[in-house]
């Protein structure tokens, strides 16, 4: 069966750290940094478990600020 | 696989839509105007009518629309976003016109605007965002506002004997002849927002085939009015917005 693996990218100065995102992680891969900010002072969102990330998208839908790019290939 | 090999031009399934400016926008984090102002983009950019496009920005929050989607725009006097989309629609025919309104704006100061342009059935979409309250201004009660709500100017919640009822503008122009599509979404699950694109594309389809004004209610939600995290936000509005406002089609012709 063929397995699916996933990415995203965070455009760090445009995420407001609104939590949308991680709430919305099937798979528990985001988390908004502990300690990190941007510009801005948002602790914006990253992949902290990547392994898990499936590149369905959810959190991209969710993102208000459209910061979130992502990524999926198949693998066999 | 490492991610760097993920991360790859040709496995990008989802990106910022083009239409959508590389500006900061002003909402306040987790915002429900961004996904909306996102979804627009994309059908807009999908439908390929981005040339013809017009979109009427209200006054309230989403003001500055024109700032952050990349069509034209005019904007209107507070309320009057329907009167000067019937305008653009009626001097323009080959356009596709729509209004992007606040519940202040469309169901308050703009009702009798709001209620003519769709009896009269302009060729327009009416997007209308409903989050309780009025956002710009301090979180005052706004017409849609839940009976028993606080909000700035009703502290102890709002009372039917004091402040009326809640208005269901979206139920009211739903029962008039001139609207061909009326729905209610709401944007706070990945698979709200796909319906509410769904809803966007067909009521633009509309406008283009000129059978009539749609409306589509976003249901939404103002976590800082409401004092609330963007997360507690969404799980409230699930929790007693849709008893008041639930969410489907309310008219499809």
């Amino acid at each position: 069966m063929a397995k699916v693996k996933g990415a995203v990218t965070v455009n760090i100065e445009r995420c407001k750290g609104c939590d949308l995102c991680v709430a919305a992680c099937p798979t528990a891969t985001l988390s908004l940094q502990p300690n990190e900010v941007n510009d801005r002072g948002y602790h914006y969102a990253y992949m902290s478990n990547a392994d898990a990330c499936t590149g369905c998208c959810s959190c991209a839908w969710v993102c208000p600020d459209a910061c979130i790019e992502v990524y999926r290939v198949k693998i066999d | 696989m490492e991610i760097k090999d993920i991360i790859k031009e040709e496995n990008k399934v989802y990106s910022k839509p083009e239409l959508l400016d590389n500006v900061h926008m002003h909402y306040c984090p987790g915002c429900s105007h961004g996904v909306v102002h996102k979804l627009i983009a994309e059908v807009v950019a999908e439908m390929g009518i981005t040339d013809k496009t017009v979109g009427v920005s209200p006054v309230g929050c989403a003001v500055f629309a024109y700032n952050y989607i990349d069509v034209d725009w005019i904007e209107a006097a507070h309320g009057r976003a329907p009167a000067v989309a019937t305008a653009v629609s009626r001097l323009w025919e080959e356009n596709v016109v729509f209004t992007y309104q606040g519940d202040g704006d469309m169901a308050a100061i703009g009702t009798a605007e709001t209620i003519h342009a769709a009896n009269r059935g302009e060729n327009i979409v009416m997007v209308f965002i409903n989050n309780a309250i009025y956002g710009m201004t301090g979180g005052q009660m706004a017409p849609t506002t839940l009976v028993g709500q606080k909000t700035s100017t009703t502290p102890y919640g709002r009372r039917i004997d004091l402040n009326g009822h809640p208005l269901e503008i979206t139920d009211i122009l739903a029962t008039l002849s001139g609207t061909c599509y009326v729905t209610r979404q709401s944007v706070h699950t990945p698979g709200a927002a796909r319906k509410t694109k769904a809803a966007l594309k067909k009521a633009f389809e509309n406008a283009i085939a000129k059978r009539g004004t749609s409306v589509v209610e976003v249901v939404s939600t103002c976590n800082s009015g409401w004092k609330m995290s963007p997360v507690k936000a969404n799980e409230w509005m699930v929790e007693n917005m849709f008893d008041k406002y639930p969410l489907g089609d309310l008219k499809v012709e």
